[in-house]
């Protein structure tokens, strides 16, 4: 049988979502003010650093591995990007490493 | 000119086809065990297209109030607010469907790619959201027809997306004068991430970057 509620789920979730996305477009649409303009401006480095910490908002500092294998991987891109600064290394061997440090070390 | 933009939008994507597949993946296996096939995968990812909100969605499939479902996408999803309004004066000069699927297709990650450049060339941002949507897509229903059959242990594999969004943050360090807005984006949501919990940060870290980053406005160079 159809399952008609996680249908409603996925349209109203689905909706919203979308609408989130359009927002700023619409309301922005003929005039940008001066602040928006300046958010445009400052917030994708706002965001980035914000993404990260998202990404890690599942680490348990306080249980072991204590968010040791996060931090070396993360230094390590950090380190090997800013002196190869070629993306696809970075995330390759970073990624590499990280799986490596969750399976097999710690 | 198409082309170019195109190789130049798969070879930037390389690494969010590497996350997207595995995360896919991962949500079309949970759906399946939940009783719901890739038909469902794939209208998932047409309707929502938001990998956080679509893991969520399972959860609340088996939860009698539409109430929850609402508040959920609403806070979880606050932060396309962010992407929009931050790419509203990059997008104006896109008109039309183009543009009407270059909002849609907004996700973190297609976001990370088309906002690190100031000068927008929209075919390239086309097909970054393009083929990261198609990504997505190919990984959900494979993981959804294959169900929990995987060829290796694939645990650690979605520190790709940390390691493409520390890349970005690395990248806009070395390039840029002024790092107050990209150390307020860290501290504001790590001080929100300790007070509210993994699941009810994102919001308040928004509010916060939003008021720090007027506090300091005009203040020392700008970016």
């Amino acid at each position: 049988m159809f399952d008609i509620h996680a249908g409603y789920v996925v349209i109203i979730s689905g909706a919203l979502t979308a609408l989130l996305r359009f927002i700023p477009f619409i309301a922005f649409r003929k005039k940008r003010p001066e602040f928006i303009l300046y958010l445009g401006r400052v917030l994708p480095y706002s965001v980035m650093t914000m993404l990260v910490v998202y990404c890690l908002k599942g680490v348990n500092l306080l249980k072991y591995p204590n968010g040791l294998p996060e931090f070396i991987a993360g230094i390590s891109v950090i380190l090997l990007h800013s002196w190869r600064r070629n993306t696809l290394l970075s995330i390759t061997l970073g990624t590499i490493f990280y799986m490596v440090l969750v399976q097999f070390v710690f | 000119m198409m082309k170019n933009s195109f190789f130049q939008a798969f070879r930037d994507t390389l690494p969010v086809m590497a996350g997207y597949i595995v995360l896919g993946i991962g949500f079309g296996i949970l759906l399946s065990t939940k009783g719901y096939n890739f038909v469902w995968a794939f209208a998932m990812c047409l309707a929502i297209y938001s990998g956080t909100m679509q893991y969520m969605a399972i959860e609340l499939f088996s939860d009698p109030s539409l109430i929850n479902t609402a508040i959920t996408a609403v806070m979880s999803g606050a932060r396309h607010l962010f992407y929009g309004i931050s790419m509203v004066e990059r997008y104006k000069n896109i008109k039309g469907l183009k543009k009407f699927y270059l909002i849609y297709a907004l996700t973190d990650e297609t976001y990370s790619l088309v906002s690190a450049t100031e000068q927008i060339n929209p075919d390239y941002c086309f097909w970054v959201s393009l083929l990261d949507h198609s990504y997505w897509i190919t990984g959900s229903v494979l993981g959804a027809v294959l169900g929990e059959f995987l060829p290796f242990d694939s645990r650690g594999i979605d520190f790709s997306l940390t390691s493409l969004f520390l890349i970005i943050c690395t990248e806009q360090w070395l390039n840029s004068e002024n790092h107050t807005p990209a150390l307020i984006g860290f501290s504001a949501s790590l001080i929100c991430l300790l007070i509210f919990g993994a699941e009810n940060f994102l919001v308040p870290s928004m509010a916060l970057i939003t008021i720090s980053l007027f506090m300091v406005r005009g203040k020392g160079k700008n970016v």
